[in-house]
């Protein structure tokens, strides 16, 4: 297994970084790019850019903060919202993004993540989920950031979406995002356990004892947090020592 | 004034951020669209990302694989990147069986989809792992691509679902070791430097390694 990975994300709307309470309710934090360059130097090991808005307008606008921010971030970037063809996606990509993340056009046309796999390779294709709880141990996939049901089921979506070409997946709990409560570590763990592809887990880390649950309990191959580290609660390195301290490897970031 | 680093341009999507990699670490970057441009190139770079057969069927379309081999010879600085490290060993069997360039001896095979305690394990490998000094009794990575880094304490970003497999272990520069197979990260035969990581993707020390291929 590779080391454990710490993905800060960064929910964008128009040129601000913003945050909200289960995908709803947004604040504005200040510029993308300065918390960005900030979060790389402190030795992040992957970046997700989502444009929040983005599928209500029908369009990402983040190419212009991308294309900035790769001038002098050497990590891997991601990047979703609103990309709904080959061509929008070729857009970011050329950007400086080295991955889409996709989720309400890939719903709408489970095709298109094929398409993408195969122009760009698996390893550039994220499938994106926004998850719902709806009963015992059973979650509804949710499209245009939260917002909008889908009536597909987590299980059966997650597995059509790997063999369509998906290389990892971002999962998202909408119970949890902006709540600080903690992971939805059985999601986490259904879904990480159901798949051969990598599984970053999204939406509700407040403390880092919820950072260790996601991959102990939730076998989370990378976490993504925002508010915490947003709002300064957490810095990375307390992260990163609070996973060396629980016996999780992590990377080793030079000085 | 500034060394010259020529990026071969052979419609992948990751050339932007190699080249402002080399940019921020001080290069001054040509892009080669044509083959006598990479010809002539002071130091040369390929970089890839995406499948085996494509990349070879876009480096032969574009005449780009004669010049490869040309190159190499002239004992200029090489470096390949991920699927520019693959393309440099005889043949690969990505979707079927493809024939490489055969600079380097050896094939490219997938990774494999269990651990040796017979466990699962990702495919693709994605994610930091540390270098390792490989199996060949090599001690030191002085003098070479990889100076500067510490043995099993410098991670490099990998995202791949095949690795090369060297038949000339002395060629072997580092490896990773991946749900307990080692798989080959890096060689070096000469001026033919490849990695199969992606420096311009990791960080510091990544960036480090961009360095010393400008210096060298």
């Amino acid at each position: 297994m590779s080391n454990l990975r710490i993905i800060p994300r960064l929910d964008i709307k128009g040129k601000n970084l913003i945050k909200g309470v289960h995908l709803e309710g947004l604040r504005v934090i200040g510029d993308p790019q300065e918390y960005a360059l900030n979060y790389y130097q402190s030795g992040a090991d992957e970046l997700i850019f989502m444009d929040i808005v983005a599928s209500l307008y029908g369009r990402n606008n983040l190419s212009e903060i991308i294309s900035r921010a790769a001038e002098n971030i050497f990590i891997p970037i991601t990047v979703g919202g609103g990309i709904r063809s080959v061509d929008d996606a070729r857009h970011i990509l050329r950007s400086g993004a080295d991955k889409v993340a996709i989720n309400t056009a890939a719903v709408a046309r489970p095709q298109l993540i094929s398409e993408i796999a195969n122009h760009f390779g698996s390893q550039a294709m994220v499938l994106s989920i926004e998850a719902k709880r709806i009963g015992n141990l059973e979650w509804e996939v949710y499209t245009d950031n939260g917002r909008e049901r889908s009536g597909l089921n987590v299980v059966n979506w997650v597995k059509r979406g790997v063999e369509l070409g998906a290389g990892e997946i971002l999962l998202t709990s909408i119970d949890r995002e902006g709540t600080c409560e903690g992971y939805d570590l059985e999601l986490i763990k259904m879904v990480s356990e159901l798949v051969p592809v990598c599984v970053i887990a999204s939406g509700g880390m407040g403390s880092t004892d919820d950072f260790i649950a996601a991959a102990t309990l939730g076998k989370a191959d990378a976490i993504s947090m925002a508010d915490v580290l947003h709002y300064k609660k957490i810095d990375i390195e307390t992260i990163r020592n609070a996973a060396l301290d629980a016996g999780l490897a992590v990377r080793k970031v030079p000085g | 004034m500034k060394t010259k680093i020529t990026l071969l341009d052979y419609g992948m999507c990751n050339l932007l951020n190699v080249a402002r990699a080399f940019q921020h670490c001080g290069a001054e970057v040509v892009i080669a669209e044509d083959p006598a441009t990479a010809y002539n190139a002071e130091k040369l770079v390929v970089p890839g990302v995406g499948a085996f057969p494509d990349s070879m069927r876009m480096l032969q379309l574009l005449g780009f694989d004669d010049v490869i081999r040309q190159f190499v010879i002239t004992e200029r600085p090489f470096l390949g990147i991920c699927v520019g490290m693959q393309v440099l060993f005889e043949s690969s069997y990505e979707f079927g069986h493809t024939a490489g360039l055969a600079i380097l001896p050896g094939t490219v095979e997938s990774i494999p989809c269990k651990t040796v305690n017979g466990e699962n394990q990702r495919v693709p490998h994605m994610g930091w792992n540390p270098l390792l000094f490989p199996e060949n009794n090599l001690l030191s990575w002085e003098g070479t691509l990889l100076q500067g880094l510490k043995n099993q304490e410098s991670s490099m970003y990998f995202v791949h679902s095949y690795a090369a497999i060297p038949s000339d272990v002395q060629t072997r520069l580092a490896d990773v070791f991946y749900g307990g197979h080692n798989l080959c990260a890096a060689v070096q035969k000469n001026n033919i430097m490849a990695t199969q990581f992606h420096p311009e993707r990791s960080g510091k020390l990544g960036l480090d390694i961009i360095r010393q291929f400008i210096t060298m």
